[in-house]
């Protein structure tokens, strides 16, 4: 009995507290940057693609709505030659972040993508590529990867020592 | 001129009747931190005209399955007993549409045949979760009018009367909560489950039984029971407000502001009771209404009836 009191006292008291909602259209709220929102695809620091079309992230999408077809430039550096989500498809698990090895596609605190036609929900390449680097600054695959391209041979990368040469015997 | 009153009184309590649902909505949403419906007009108050406008242009379905005469018949007991009950009320002096002898009697009656809709409403859909929902009402409210109607004895008593109006008078020097404040908590949880309201709404009990007695139900129907619950509210707010708190007495503002205020205090309490407390399981609401309510509404008819006999002057 005198619980049922107390809790009706507690309710009550709440009518001077705070309100919790947010009123969304008028009030936007603030994401952590950390949310899995809209997908993107980023540039490395020179302003070049991040992408290198592994398939990594199409492998790992559960629900199959990324497709991509990769290429290569004449310099040797590999890209997608289209690259397309399908956003009415996508969970938004962040699995193909995950799994990409050069930070090129990333989550981003973006929920308002909301369409009237179906296929507006179909993000190519143009739509996905942003012109920054996203989350991770500074970093370049190329610059930090043994493989050759147009401008930087092997050996040259950073904190990667000349290949050794097969065809002397001094050490 | 007494019909003139009481198309009045129908009036007010058809405009209080949506504007408590808009209320309660935004009460509820206050106690829990929320804003509620906030969009539609100022403070959103016209969300129930919005919403009335989307409940008559919904399909008013009966459906195949169905006893139909009492499928239709049903909604409308529990609006008509309601309107009916709300006729003795005693708003103000010279307020009000009948002055029966024994308002109290009939006000405890309709109440009663306000059973009715929630049983054939039940029945009629044809359809387990309503019937559950149904014999959940049936019970409930056989077990809560017997102490109903004990708990009111008191009052009774004191007064002399069952003149609702009469009962008003006799509180001019002290309000029946003090000497009958046994009564008036009994009285207030019989009228709670009376209604249907949370923590007694078993009959229709959402997360349980879907929707209860009204499963079946859509549109206007819908919106009858709907209506019915919150004049239901009003109802029982307005007869704890004359038998218990001195009806429309109180000093200063005129007497109909007395009986209004008195009464959204309660209706306030009611969205508070429901705001708090959680649903009761069957048995324990059975539990409570033989073994401990109606034993109390007992010993306080007895007590009052012993005081009463030992004041009076003896033959």
């Amino acid at each position: 009995m005198f619980s049922i009191l107390q809790g009706l006292w507690i309710v009550f008291l709440h009518m001077f507290r705070k309100r919790e909602t947010v009123q969304y259209p008028d009030e936007k709220p603030v994401f952590a940057p950390r949310y899995r929102g809209r997908i993107i695809l980023s540039r490395d620091p020179d302003g070049g693609e991040r992408c290198v079309a592994c398939y990594l992230c199409a492998a790992a999408c559960p629900v199959d709505c990324i497709s991509l077809q990769a290429t290569e430039d004449p310099a040797g550096r590999r890209y997608p030659e289209f690259f397309r989500i399908n956003f009415s498809r996508c969970i938004y698990c962040g699995y193909c972040e995950e799994a990409c090895p050069t930070y090129a596609i990333q989550l981003t605190p973006d929920v308002e993508m909301s369409e009237y036609d179906r296929n507006n929900m179909v993000y190519e390449k143009k739509d996905l590529l942003i012109s920054g680097q996203g989350k991770y600054p500074g970093y370049n695959f190329y610059r930090v990867a043994g493989m050759a391209i147009s401008g930087k041979d092997k050996g040259e990368a950073e904190r990667e020592r000349p290949p050794v040469d097969v065809k002397s015997l001094i050490p | 001129m007494s019909g003139l009153m009481g198309i009045a009184v129908l009036l007010g309590v058809f405009t209080v009747a949506p504007g408590l649902i808009w209320l309660e909505r935004r009460l509820l949403a206050l106690w829990q931190d929320r804003y509620g419906p906030n969009r539609v007009g100022p403070f959103g108050i016209f969300q129930v005209v919005a919403d009335m406008v989307k409940i008559f242009s919904k399909e008013d379905w009966t459906p195949p399955f169905a006893d139909r005469p009492v499928f239709v018949i049903a909604p409308g007991i529990v609006m008509v007993t309601v309107l009916m009950a709300y006729a003795v009320v005693p708003i103000a002096p010279g307020i009000g549409v009948v002055d029966l002898n024994i308002g109290l009697l009939f006000f405890l009656a309709m109440s009663s045949l306000g059973t009715y809709s929630v049983v054939l409403g039940g029945w009629s859909s044809n359809n387990k979760f309503a019937l559950i929902g149904a014999l959940r009402g049936s019970a409930q409210m056989i077990s809560y009018e017997v102490f109903m109607g004990l708990s009111l004895l008191g009052v009774v008593a004191m007064t002399g009367s069952f003149n609702l109006r009469e009962i008003v008078e006799a509180q001019r020097d002290l309000w029946n909560i003090v000497p009958q404040f046994v009564g008036f908590v009994l009285f207030m949880i019989a009228g709670v489950a009376e209604t249907r309201r949370l923590p007694f709404d078993l009959p229709e009990a959402e997360s349980e039984i879907v929707a209860g007695f009204h499963s079946e139900y859509s549109g206007m129907k819908f919106g009858m029971f709907f209506v019915g619950e919150y004049i239901g509210i009003v109802l029982i707010s307005g007869m704890i407000t004359t038998l218990f708190l001195g009806g429309w007495q109180g000093p200063l503002l005129p007497p109909i502001v007395w009986f209004m205020l008195k009464t959204f205090a309660f209706i306030c309490f009611f969205i508070l009771l429901r705001a708090t407390l959680p649903r009761l399981r069957f048995d324990q609401l059975m539990h409570l209404g033989w073994k401990v309510l109606f034993p109390l509404a007992l010993l306080n008819t007895m007590i009052t009836g012993a005081i009463l006999l030992a004041r009076s002057p003896s033959p």
